[in-house]
């Protein structure tokens, strides 16, 4: 009995608080047929900020990877003053709210910021531009591919790469050879994850973008800004796009789950 | 092809692995690195291999300074008690690693690895993964791998200490044969005395970091140094300050000037050898060893009084040193 109320909690949990929300976006898209949701996402504007979503996701996806990989290698694998520090700040994403993030890059970018002055005189747009949401969807996303790959390098041990050694790979033979294809899952799933979250940031992005339709706006700030213009059909048709991508995804991580090596 | 370990030390934090360490190794010779766990040998093993640095002291291999060498400029091979499989890759990828990173041909690998896998007797394997083998045949494969680049010298890190005692037998005659077949440097730790009495031809005794004694297994057995060394190699029997192998004890009926009197405890027959456990009025008990004929003339039965004479008797100093055989 308690087995089957255990089940009924878990399940009803999950139907209030992610199933319903999604069917009645679905619902409420199709409500009217097709149409209305395809032109709402044929429009030149959304067609601009979901090519704007690719291609952030598509910039800052092999840069957190290609760092996620080195800290986790660093924070395993070497000893160093500071590890500690490192250990703790990769987290610090996780833990901070996005909007406090654009903030802070918009104290360290604005005009009077730090860097802000660098860039004027350079004569860079950095906020309200490609730069700063590229940035920001880095910070945001920065802990999943390191998340990942830190518990699998500890369980591996250096024990492989030692021997590697003594066979004579040099290092960077070891990791190409040795070690990245040990870690080769929990990078998948860091990638996975990390894709995930740079497409459906919101918050950092919406405080540095400056949300310029057609120039700076995402898919996700293209969802509030339909749904701020009344335009629900339209806000509905993005979102749904934005889950369909979400739930690929997540299928794609269910789908390539480690079928053990070869045994 | 010759290894000198000159002075080495080496600390981790507080604890001292290895306090001014040297050691000897000739080229071609089989040498083990004995003791209990903790007293350095590993730790020995992997500063010559170049996988730790030691503090002070310098690692000579052929004669040149090999101390700051990387592992991979050392041409050693080693092989680790836990095999260190490469899991992702075939048998046969395992055994070609150390070629195929030096650039190797594809054709030569193959041919070496062929050769390897006859040697190791892993020829029906050779498509497996690392996961598809029982212990022994991971323990073969990854000697295999640690031969394939023809290493000057051969380190073998507790390498039958994984597997069961029937497997373990049978690889020690196979690294027996496998030396007088390759002739490479061979050092490896055990903490198994039988198995370094058994395998190799010279033997270094460790105790807490230091090396207590090195000579071959009839030297350490016959003239121990040390107090240490006459306990950890073979059984020995302590009466006072004077300790004594089972089967130096002589054992008779009627007293004896000099003789310990004790009452027989428990007699153990292996086959024709005989062990009977003594129990003195005061002191440990003893252990003689004697031959099954020697057994059925003295008729000993369970609480009999006896008395002993040690035939050849070894006292050591308080620091443990030798102090002479009688």
């Amino acid at each position: 009995m308690r087995r089957y109320a255990l089940r009924f909690v878990a399940l009803f949990y999950l139907a209030a608080i992610l199933v319903a929300p999604l069917g009645i976006v679905f619902y409420r898209t199709f409500a009217d047929g097709f149409r209305p949701a395809w032109e709402a996402l044929s429009t030149p504007e959304t067609i601009h900020a979901f090519k704007l979503t690719l291609l952030i996701t598509v910039i800052a996806v092999p840069l957190n990877t290609v760092f996620g990989v080195v800290c986790a290698l660093a924070i395993v694998r070497r000893r160093f003053p500071g590890k500690g520090l490192l250990n703790a700040f990769i987290d610090l994403p996780l833990a901070l709210s996005p909007v406090v993030v654009g903030l802070s890059l918009f104290l360290l970018y604005g005009r009077t910021g730090w860097f802000g002055g660098f860039f004027e005189r350079h004569d860079i747009q950095f906020l309200f531009a490609l730069p700063a949401m590229v940035v920001a969807t880095i910070f945001v996303s920065l802990p999943f591919v390191a998340r990942e790959v830190v518990p699998m390098l500890r369980e591996i041990g250096d024990e492989q790469e030692q021997a590697a050694k003594t066979l004579g790979a040099s290092g960077w033979q070891t990791f190409w050879r040795i070690t990245l294809p040990s870690i080769r899952w929990a990078v998948i799933y860091g990638v996975i994850l990390t894709t995930a979250r740079c497409l459906g940031e919101y918050g950092a992005v919406a405080v540095v973008s400056g949300r310029i339709q057609g120039e700076t706006e995402t898919a996700t700030l293209r969802v509030e800004e339909r749904y701020d213009s009344f335009d629900l059909a339209g806000a509905y048709a993005i979102a749904i796009v934005l889950a369909l991508i979400a739930i690929a995804v997540l299928l794609a991580m269910t789908a390539i789950k480690p079928r053990e090596e070869p045994a | 092809m010759s290894i000198r370990v000159r002075n080495v030390s080496k600390r981790f934090g507080a604890f001292t692995a290895l306090d001014d360490v040297s050691l000897e190794v000739e080229g071609g010779s089989l040498t083990a690195l004995l003791g209990p766990s903790g007293s350095g040998k590993s730790t020995l093993l992997r500063i010559i291999a170049g996988l730790e640095v030691p503090d002070a002291g310098e690692i000579l291999i052929s004669g040149a300074d090999a101390t700051d060498l990387k592992p991979q400029k050392r041409n050693v091979g080693f092989v680790f008690q836990h095999y260190a499989a490469f899991k992702h890759m075939t048998v046969r990828d395992n055994i070609g690693f150390g070629l195929s990173v030096r650039k190797h041909p594809k054709a030569e690998i193959r041919n070496r690895v062929d050769e390897l896998l006859r040697l190791v007797q892993l020829e029906a394997f050779g498509h497996r993964y690392p996961a598809q083998l029982s212990g022994g045949q991971r323990q073969r494969m990854a000697l295999a791998r640690a031969l394939a680049p023809e290493p000057e010298v051969l380190l073998l890190d507790e390498p039958f200490g994984a597997l069961d005692a029937r497997v373990r037998a049978e690889l020690r005659e196979w690294l027996r044969q496998l030396h007088e077949e390759v002739h490479v440097t061979t050092i490896f730790v055990t903490h198994d005395q039988a198995e370094a009495m058994d395998v190799a031809s010279q033997i270094a005794v460790m105790n807490n970091a230091r090396i207590e004694q090195v000579g071959s297994p009839t030297t350490l057995y016959d003239e121990p140094l040390t107090e240490f060394v006459m306990q950890f190699v073979g059984e020995a029997n302590r009466i006072g300050d004077r300790f004594v192998r089972p089967h130096d004890l002589e054992i008779s009926l009627d007293p004896v000037t000099g003789g310990v009197e004790t009452m027989v405890d428990r007699i153990t027959q292996f086959g024709f050898d005989v062990r009977v456990e003594l129990m003195p009025a005061a002191g440990d008990q003893l252990l003689v060893q004697l031959t099954r004929d020697r057994l059925d003339e003295l008729e000993l039965e369970r609480g009999q009084i006896v008395w002993v004479t040690p035939a050849n008797e070894h006292t050591f100093t308080a620091r443990g040193a030798a102090v002479g055989a009688v």
